[in-house]
Parts: C-alpha cells; sequence; structure tokens
C-alpha cells in the first residue's frame, strides 16, 4: 500500500475531522490531495503529532480528532501512548503510516523494520482499539470502523517506502497555524 | 514532607484566575499539592504525562482549541522538553506558560537535582525564554498575570521558576 493512496482513500472524511499531521511525506502528500484550513502539518517536534491531538481533543469533545503520525515519529514519543490511554479521549483516531523508515533523511531503517510492533505496543499501552492493516481495502475499512466506533484507536498502515520528490510546501508553517486555530474557533462559534 | 500548602494554593488559585483550564504535568515532591488541586478541581483538565516534552504538545492543542492551560514541571523536566520548546512552540508561536520548580538552588540537600539547578537559568536564557522567579507569596498572583500576559502578546514560551523559599517551609 501506498501511503499517497490510503489518504486518497479518507480524505472525503478527513474533511469533516480536526487533522494533525507529522512533518516530512505525510504532511507534503495531504497538502498535494489539497490543503484544508482544517489540517495542521506539525513540520517537526517530531513525536508530538499525537500530543497536539490529545490537548485538541481533550479541549474539544465534540469534534472528530484524527492525527496521522508515522512510525519514526511514534517512536520518539512511545511514552505519549501511555498519556493518550490514560484518557481515552473517544474523539481521537490515532492513524500511524508505519513504513519501517526515516524516509525524508535517507531511509534509514527504524525498529519496526527488525519487528518492533507499534499496534502491539499501543495495545499494551492500554489503547482499547488497535488494528495492523496492510491493504489498502483493509485500510479504509479499519479506518471507517474506527470512526464509527467513537472510542480511541491506534490504526497502524503498514505502507512503502516512497514518498513525494520534496518536502517543502509554499504553506507557510505560521499561516497554517493561524488558519488552523481560526478553524477551531469558527467551530466554537457556531 | 513540608511543601508548602499554602503558597501552592496561591499559585493554584492564580492560574484559575488566569483562566487556566487545562493543566499537565509530571509529579515532583514540590508539585504534590498543585497536581493533587488541579486533580480535585472539576473544572480542570489534568493531565499526567509520561514525560514533560508531550505537554508541549497537549499545550499547543489546547491552544489551538481556544483553552488556556499550564504546564507543571520540574527544572529538569524542562531540560527534557527543550526540542518540544523550540520546535513546537517557539517555532510555532505558541504562548506557552510553564511553572517550573527549580531545584538545585542554595539549601538543596539531594545530590541528584544539583547539576540541574546549575544549569536551568542558563539555558532558559540561552532559549531567549522570558522568566521570573516566584519567591514571595504575595508575588504569586501578579506575578503569573504578568507571565501569561506576556505569552500572549508574544505569542511565545514564558517561565516562571518556583523557589524553595516559596515552595519548601522547611528552606
Amino acid at each position: 500500500m501506498k501511503r499517497i493512496d490510503a489518504l486518497k482513500a479518507i480524505y472525503p472524511e478527513l474533511e469533516h475531522c480536526i487533522v494533525v499531521t507529522i512533518m516530512g511525506a505525510v504532511a507534503a502528500e495531504l497538502q498535494s490531495l489539497g490543503h484544508r484550513t482544517n489540517f495542521f502539518y506539525l513540520q517537526h517536534a517530531m513525536g508530538l503529532a499525537s500530543s497536539v491531538g490529545l490537548g485538541i481533543a481533550l479541549s474539544r469533545p465534540k469534534l472528530p480528532v484524527v492525527v496521522l503520525d508515522g512510525d519514526g515519529s511514534l517512536l520518539m514519543n512511545l511514552g505519549g501512548l501511555t498519556t493518550l490511554a490514560r484518557y481515552k479521549p473517544r474523539n481521537l483516531l490515532h492513524v500511524v503510516f508505519d513504513n519501517e523508515s526515516l524516509l525524508s533523511v535517507g531511509g534509514f531503517p527504524t525498529a519496526t523494520s527488525t519487528g518492533s510492533d507499534l499496534a502491539a505496543i499501543a495495545r499494551g499501552a492500554g489503547v482499547p482499539r488497535t488494528a495492523t492493516v496492510t491493504t489498502l481495502e483493509e485500510f479504509t475499512q479499519e479506518f471507517q470502523a474506527a470512526q464509527q466506533a467513537r472510542e480511541l484507536t491506534t490504526l497502524v498502515a503498514k505502507v512503502e517506502a516512497t514518498g513525494p520528490a520534496g518536502y517543502v510546501t509554499d504553506l507557510a508553517l505560521l499561516e497554517n497555524r493561524y488558519q488552523f486555530a481560526r478553524h477551531l474557533k469558527s467551530l466554537a462559534e457556531e | 514532607m513540608p511543601v508548602s500548602v499554602q503558597s501552592s494554593a496561591l499559585i493554584y488559585q492564580a492560574l484559575k484566575d488566569c483562566g487556566v483550564r487545562l493543566v499537565s504535568a509530571l509529579p515532583e515532591t514540590w508539585l504534590v499539592h498543585l497536581i493533587r488541586m488541579a486533580e480535585d478541581d472539576p473544572a480542570m483538565t489534568l493531565v499526567r504525562l509520561a514525560k514533560e516534552e508531550e505537554g508541549v504538545g497537549i499545550s499547543t492543542g489546547a491552544h489551538f482549541a481556544g483553552v488556556k492551560s499550564a504546564m507543571l514541571m520540574q527544572n529538569h523536566g524542562f531540560l527534557a522538553a527543550i526540542n518540544g520548546i523550540v520546535s513546537c512552540a517557539q517555532l510555532y508561536h505558541i504562548p506557552l506558560l510553564m511553572l517550573i520548580s527549580q531545584r538545585g538552588s542554595f539549601g538543596e540537600k539531594d545530590p541528584w537535582q544539583t547539576e540541574g539547578g546549575g544549569v536551568t537559568e542558563h539555558v532558559l536564557e540561552a532559549l531567549r525564554i522570558p522568566f521570573d522567579c516566584l519567591d514571595a507569596p504575595e508575588q504569586v498572583s501578579r506575578k503569573i498575570a504578568k507571565a501569561q500576559t506576556l505569552a500572549y502578546s508574544a505569542s511565545r514560551p514564558v517561565a516562571l521558576l518556583l523557589s524553595r523559599d516559596l515552595m519548601w517551609e522547611d528552606a
């Protein structure tokens, strides 16, 4: 499965969610499908996308929040899984694109390439719903099931270690940040 | 354990008066009462962390969602959170209010706290984080309010160092 195809498959549903992504290929590929003001790309601070998602999910429990994480980022904040699991926000769906590599810095293999199982780690941390998927059909199915379940889910999608040609886009970091905050504010005022 | 309940209550009330509705924390001796106050307060969301850097992300998310927050941590926790502070809170202009217990200063009996105490202020300076020390109970309310005001006007992290004189009655 290619990550870009997985993103395409869920893009229509992401339109209705608050989305936080990691840096690198995930951010660039989601933007290539069409940036929206409800998408925030955390272009550094590896590991903290899930924490940002948790902060939003706890602060706005009625909004569906999707975090698009990656193996390299999640491995930098495994403790964060225990914090997610501790509070189990029902409105948080934690997707992990696992390409078993640090793609944007040269493709160095991460520990998931030697057997570390992120869904098992999430399960062990206490995340109530976890799954690992390897095909686009499974991914789409599990993504929808997780949204309907309204229960904290970590969904690990095994994807190919391929990405876009470049990672810098013409969306400035602060432009994205202020657009996103305004978007959330506009939802508050509804 | 002679951690000052009175000073902890002053700090907690000051945070409430500033509209703080979410506190992330990792326990340390000086913070026990503060964390308990947050836990006992139904109007406060307390997020217990595994590591302090997570708190930077959580406060960032809370800010985007329109919720005022604060982080409670030891200075060693601040040191553990630096990359998040720089590459999330500073990069993305997040008003982050950090309350940091300044262990390892004069009067410190625990040998393991002493190195952190020696570097905390220098690291804050290197990061260009405005900071002040909370050491007198009568200043607590005003200084916390002013710190938060600057955090929001500058859209940057700010820090208040909780001193031994304020937090420890046996100092």
